[in-house]
Formats: structure tokens, sequence, C-alpha cells
């Protein structure tokens, strides 16, 4: 409930920016234009209208209407995605107390806290993130509790959460395995994580069946979010990454059901068989994640094999206690395709295939008529290190 | 099979298992790369000739190649020198402890494991001569070790001497800002960190003045004083002082301190290295520089920026890049070099600022850094440019000896990662916030 007046909420707000605002109409041309929504284009050009994507096509069959402001580019691709950071919550200053609102600590299990309420639209990082072509982020709560609490998806643009939330309460950030924090005084073991959880969720089976009868509970914040997970409405991100905890979010998931993404997954290459099955996708870890402790066995291939394997997956910057304060998922993905991943299931993995996994498909992730206008220009291959993002246009708007 | 037969002969003649392994007993000719000798202009079609350990010529087609030697066609690779690295903490090595914040008597190599994963991790990246070095949480952590990443069972067969007659080997680890500051016995200020520096070196020049009036005579000289001893070396210009140093106003505290006691220094991260450039370039000091994905992290890096390779180089400074692996990847070191002209620096800097660059700031640059008649053969073999995210270091050669080879499944786990590859814990140093 609480949810899907959030969701209202915010898309009164885009009406009213949107009506606010007088947006340039725009025509990108580009030397070669990835739509992600099928093969690249060649001396392909996109025109905007109003915030969307108006047409898009080859240069020669498509006349740009006058009054269009023209840009022209090498390489286009629609607007990237990070499907998991920490970005706005987590700032660059890394001051406990000041700018690290990604974990709390007080208890292992806090399904309740809201990204929304801690999320900074003016963090520096996600300038950072947004001129190196991250026009979407699905950013909240980090690992390192049971439930360290919700998550949120949100443009780069735009000044307050309000302004440029996409989707206000998307997922809950799970821990399993040795990813919970060492510094709880509980669980202290990978069972007791589970027995803890399993406890919790089945109190919330119990709530969501009163909350719709006749005498509906008091509400309580932390099983509306568990309810609503059981219900569907909320999707929940395990992080986790030996093989055998990546099987015991599996086990968990069987028990109650609920929509799962696996996240991190730094041993999925010995589980590929059994990750296919199971139908999950996988938020990977970043390919130049520092491994160590859980994620130690790590590979840079891991990405590759995934695609191989068909199971769906999407980039992640991930989180980082230290310098560099965050990562960004056009340089992960690179080194990926440096590691055998085909460079155009890269591109998809940034686009449209962390679209279809976070749900918002239907708004970015490709360049398609009636979609928001976000996309990319850089001065040659996305993917090569000397290459520069040389604009961002987020909805309609030229942003960098 | 002709080498390996001919290597087989040797052993039987010499007798001697260590010199058959260590150096090749044939010429090498390596036909057809495309060469980057750092010291020159890129070869199209180039030959490399390497004999005993030692580049014995580096040219065209034409070159005068000797009788003996073995070809081997790598045409359509890169060849350049291997790559050097100037402040790295692979090795699972330590530094000083907490019981002071100054250690100029304690050497990393008393603690580093040769046969660590690390070592072979950085050779995945094409990285032959390394600084390894302890960590910044103190003043003064210890004695650096530079490292040629030969296959060894001892440390002392990985050592690179800077001056074998006065068996130096490595550097000083210095840092200021707010690593070192802390609890007691750590300063608790940036003015009492230095002040508790520049203590210790008036007592290492009294301490030179002492041995200085000895003249020679073992009765007058003062009682053996292990950090004094490394702190007159220091003092003459035989042992640089690698200092980590971020922000613009430590930086020039860094310099500052080299100048008032005249010793060698190579600037470390300088992560503000732009806001100073000027002065950087007035003092004369090299700086070794760090790639990152993105600024913050610490207090001390919220102004970071890749632009410090151009903003250095514009200004005429000796600039390098280093990993400080584990902060960034020894597997991609060569993408620091890439970011650096993605931020405006000259092709030519950022791949002399992985090579030769660094061999200077360690006084190694007569053997190592660049490809020419009389160094030593250490060198990597490349699919394609060295700043370009699809290029794969092939492999790794060092003396002469090809110590990690991509096509070697057993060599290949360490570039790709896997299961159980990586055992050791590779960042004790830093994790403790150093």
């Amino acid at each position: 409930m609480i949810m899907k007046s959030m969701k209202l909420l915010s898309v009164t707000c885009l009406v009213i920016l949107f009506a606010l605002d007088v947006q340039a109409q725009i025509a990108v041309k580009a030397g070669v234009l990835h739509t992600s929504a099928g093969d690249p284009i060649e001396n392909g050009i996109v025109l905007i209208k109003d915030g969307k994507i108006e047409r898009v096509g080859a240069q020669s069959s498509i006349r740009i209407p006058s009054g269009y402001e023209v840009y022209e580019s090498a390489v286009v691709t629609p607007g990237l995605i990070d499907a998991h950071t920490v970005v706005g919550l987590a700032g660059h200053y890394n001051q406990q107390g000041s700018d690290q609102d990604q974990l709390e600590m007080s208890s292992a299990i806090q399904p309740e806290l809201r990204a929304i309420d801690a999320y900074n639209a003016r963090e520096a990082l996600v300038g950072h993130l947004r001129s190196l072509g991250v026009t979407t982020i699905h950013t909240g709560h980090g690992p390192g509790a049971i439930i360290s609490g919700q998550t949120m998806i949100i443009k780069t643009s735009g000044e307050t959460v309000e302004e440029s939330v996409l989707d206000p309460q998307k997922m809950l950030a799970f821990s399993l395995g040795g990813v919970i924090d060492n510094d709880f005084s509980k669980p202290g073991t990978r069972s007791k994580a589970m027995a803890m959880i399993r406890q919790e969720l089945i109190k919330a089976q119990g709530y969501a069946g009163k909350r719709s009868g006749d005498n509906p509970p008091s509400t309580d914040l932390g099983m509306e979010a568990l309810a609503d997970l059981l219900e569907g409405e909320l999707t929940a991100m395990v992080t986790v990454h030996k093989a055998n905890d990546i099987m015991t979010a599996i086990r968990l998931q069987k028990e109650f059901g609920f929509p799962m993404v696996i996240d991190g997954a730094a041993e999925a290459y010995l589980i590929l068989d059994e990750l296919k099955e199971a139908g999950f996708p996988v938020f990977i870890h970043p390919t130049m994640l520092r491994a160590s402790g859980e994620s130690k066995n790590a590979t840079m291939e891991t990405a590759a094999k995934l695609q191989e394997a068909g199971i769906p997956f999407a980039f992640q910057s991930g989180f980082e206690g230290y310098v560099p304060k965050t990562r960004v998922v056009l340089f992960e993905a690179a080194v990926a395709a440096s590691y055998g991943l085909d460079r155009l299931a890269a591109l998809d993995a940034l686009t449209i295939g962390a679209a279809e996994l976070l749900g918002i498909s239907d708004r970015v992730g490709s360049l398609e008529a009636g979609k928001d206008a976000d996309l990319v220009m850089y001065n040659g291959d996305p993917f090569e290190y000397v290459t520069h993002v040389t604009g961002v246009i987020i909805d309609g708007e030229k942003v960098e | 099979m002709n080498k390996l037969r001919l290597t087989f002969l040797g052993l039987l003649l010499t007798c001697s298992l260590s010199a058959a392994i260590s150096a090749q007993d044939q010429p090498l000719v390596f036909k057809g790369a495309h060469i980057i000798p750092i010291s020159g202009e890129p070869i199209e079609n180039g030959v490399l000739v390497i004999e005993d350990g030692t580049i014995t010529g580096v040219g065209t087609e034409e070159m005068r190649l000797p009788r003996n030697a073995e070809v081997i066609d790598v045409s359509g690779k890169v060849i350049m020198p291997g790559l050097v690295d100037t402040h790295s903490h692979i090795g699972e090595g330590d530094g000083g402890d907490r019981s002071s914040s100054l250690h100029p008597d304690v050497r990393i190599l008393d603690a580093i494991d040769p046969r660590s994963d690390t070592f072979k991790k950085a050779l995945a990246g094409g990285l032959t001569s390394v600084n390894v070095m302890p960590g910044s949480g103190l003043l003064m952590s210890g004695q650096t070790v530079y490292l040629k990443l030969r296959k060894a069972n001892t440390i002392e067969n990985m050592l690179l001497y800077v001056d074998e007659e006065n068996n130096i080997y490595g550097g000083l680890k210095m840092a200021n800002g707010t690593n070192p500051i802390g609890n007691s016995p750590r300063p608790g200020t940036r003015a009492k960190s230095a002040a508790l520096v520049r203590e210790l070196f008036v007592k290492a020049q009294d301490y030179q003045r002492k041995i200085e009036a000895a003249n020679g005579d073992e009765s007058k000289m003062p009682p053996r004083d292990l950090g004094m001893e490394t702190l007159v070396e220091v003092l003459e210009g035989k042992r640089t002082v690698h200092h980590h140093t971020h922000r613009h106003d430590d930086i020039l505290t860094a310099i500052r301190l080299s100048k008032e006691f005249g010793y060698k220094v190579v600037l470390q991260h300088v992560s503000e290295a732009y806001k100073v450039a000027d002065e950087i370039a007035e003092a004369g000091v090299p700086a070794s520089i760090i790639t990152l994905d993105s600024f913050g992290g610490k207090m001390e890096a919220i102004d970071f920026s890749n632009v410090n390779g151009k903003a250095l180089e514009d200004v005429g400074v000796t600039v390098g890049f280093h990993t400080d692996d584990y902060i960034t990847d020894s597997r991609l070191f060569l993408r620091s070099a890439a970011m650096g002209v993605r931020e405006g620096m000259s092709r030519e800097a950022a791949l002399e600022a992985v090579t030769i660059a660094n061999a200077k700031m360690m006084d190694i640059d007569d053997r190592v850094g660049t490809l020419e008649k009389g160094k030593d053969a250490d060198f990597i073999i490349l699919t394609g440019d060295p700043l370009s995210v699809y290029t794969r270091v092939e492999q790794t050669w060092i003396e002469g000896q090809k110590v990690w080879d991509w096509d070697d499944p057993e060599d290949r786990k360490y570039s790709t990662g896997g299961y159980e590859i990586f055992r050791g814990d590779v960042h004790t140093t830093h994790h403790r916030g150093e």
C-alpha cells in the first residue's frame, strides 16, 4: 500500500516536472548507433521530442525537422544502467555518520528502511557516474546485513529524489553467507542467519494473510515490506558470493516463493547449470572487484560464462569501502569484454538487459520510439580506454 | 626441439643445473612484431635479439642476426619492455608495527613470500620489475625492496640491486597526511608528523658526522644502529625515499623535507598533483601516480583526478604510474597508462610512465625500462596496441626466460582468476586503512 502510493507520488511529480520544463527538440546523429533493440545502425539518427524518443533509424531515411538542435557523435548508445550500487546513500567523503547511509548496524533485519529517505541526489559520485554515461541507477541499502533495507531506481539527473525517481521501492537488499558484516553480534554463523530470516518470513506470511483480512493488525513497517516481498511486489536482491551460499539463497527462495535476483555471485561459474535451472538472473560483481574473503575466487570471465550459459545478467558498480569510492559499469563491462564477453552482449547487459531485470524496460534501456530519451555519445568504441563520453542526454535534456 | 636438446646438452656439459635454467644458451630472435622500444620510435616488422638474458639487438628486418639463433615468429604481435611498477603491495609482506611511527630499520625483505600467488598475478599483467613497499599507516614504515619477478624460491634470488657494492636494493617508505596520524605513538597532527621526521633526520645527520669523523677508524665509529645506517644511506643519496602523499599541501611538505635534508624523493600517489604541478616541476622531483575509477573514499582523495598524468607531463615532471596493488590490479596495469591518455596524456609519455620513467625513479634505468642493446631481456608480447582494452598480455619474459604464458593454462589462470587460484590474503597492508 505504502509502496503504491509512493509510486503514484513519483509519477505525479514527473508529470509536474514535464509540464514546467520547456524542452528542446534534439536530433542526435551517430556514425554507429547502438539501439539495444536490433543490430547497430551505421549512420543512424535519433530524434527526441518532449523528453521522449520520437524516431530512430538511418540518417538516409529520416529527415531532421526544422528547429531541432543537432548533435553528432561517432557512437551513440542508450543511457547506461547500473544494476546495483549504493551511490547516493554512500558518498565520496566516506565518513561514517556523515555520508555513509548504506548500512545501518543496529539490527540485522531492517526491511523497513527506505532508500528514498537517505538518497542524496546532489552527491558528487552521482554526477561522476552520469558524466560516464550512467543515466539510471538501482541504488539503496548495501550488502552487510541479512536485510539491510530497500532499494530504488532513479535517474542520475535531478536535484531531489522526487524529481528523478523511477521506482521508489524496488528490492530488499539481502546478504547471505560471509557477506553479512561480522560486526553484528548475531548472526554468528550461516545457519543462524538462515534460521533468523526464515523465522521472520514465516511471521511475515502470517502478517500478509491478516493485513488483507477483516481485522488487519496494526501497521508494522518491516512486516509491510516483507509482506510486499512475499506477494511479489518487491524483489529480494541477495548478495552472496560462494557457490554453497548461492544454493542457500535458492533454497530460501524455494521455501517462500518471492522474486529474487542473485547479486555479486563470485562463484557463479561453479554452478552454472543449477543457476540456469533455478532461473534467477545475476547482477554480476564488478569485473575489477578487489577479490578477497568471500569473493576471492572471482574471475574476470564470469560475465562471459553467464552469457554463454544463457543466464540473464547485468553489470553493477557494487560497493567500495575505500578508494575508488565507486566503480563505473562502463569500465567493468569493458574489462569483461576483454575477457571473452561478446561486445554487443556486454552493451546489451549495460542497457536493455539491465532494464529488463529491473522491470523498467518500458521506459529505458533501448532507443525506441516512445521511450525516455536517455542516450550517451562517445567519440569512439565505448569500451576503449581512451574513448571519451562526449555527451549525455537524460529525458531529452543534455546534462553532460 | 633444437633448443630443448641444446639445453639438455648444456646441462650435461656444465653439470650446473642453475646455469642451465638461469640463462638461455642460444640467442633468440623475435621477428615480425611491432616493437615499441620506448627509447625510440616504434619499429614495424621489428627484430629483437636476446642472448644470455640480455638484449643484443633491436632493429628492423635488415638487421644482421646471429647465425645459431632460434627464430620465433611473432608477426602481428606487439613487443614492449617489461612493465615497471614503483609502488605495490604484492608478496604478502609487511613493515613496521605500532611500537613506533618510524621504522627505518625494518626491511620488508624479511617478510615477503617469494611463492606468493600475487607475483604470478603481476606477471600476468606484464610486470617484471616492482618496488614492493610496506604500508602508509606510519610516517616511516620501513625499507622497500626492488624485485625482478624471476621464478625463485628465495627472496634473495629476486632482488634487483640499485647498488650491489653497498647492498642497496630498495628505497625507504614514508607517508604524510592522514594515514600515519592516529593514537600514540603515532602523531596527532600534520605538523607533529613533520617534526618527528625532521627530528629523526637531524639525529641521522649527527650519526653521519660521527662516521665521517671516524674516518675509517673502527674504534671511533658510533655504535651500530640499523635505523641510523639506513637514514645515512638516504642522506648520501644511495637510497630513495618513496613518499606517500595526497593533498596539495602534504605534497609540498614532502618536497620541503626532501630539500631540507637533501635526499632523493619520489612522490607517491600525489592525488592533487594537478593543483601544484608547477611547484613539483620547480622542485625537480619525480611523481608516481595512480589511476582510479572515481575520486573519494577518504578525505584526502576527494579531489583526486586522473588528469594528474597530463598535468605533470605538461610541466615536464618525470611521471609514472603505479598499481598500489591491491588498490589497482597488477593484471590491468596497462589500463592505468591508457586512462592517462584518456585524460590528455600523450601516448609516448603514458607508455614511458609504465616503463622507463619508473625505472628512473628506482635508479634501475641502466638495466630495465627500454628495449636497448645491453639491457636485461625483460619484455612482454602483446596481442595489439598496449593502450587498447582488447589487448592481452600473451607472454612475459625476464632476463631471457619466459616466465608467464597465456597459452599455458597453469599460467593463464593467474590472469583470469578462478577457484582457489589466489589463496593468500592479498591486502593485509591496506586492510588496516593503510
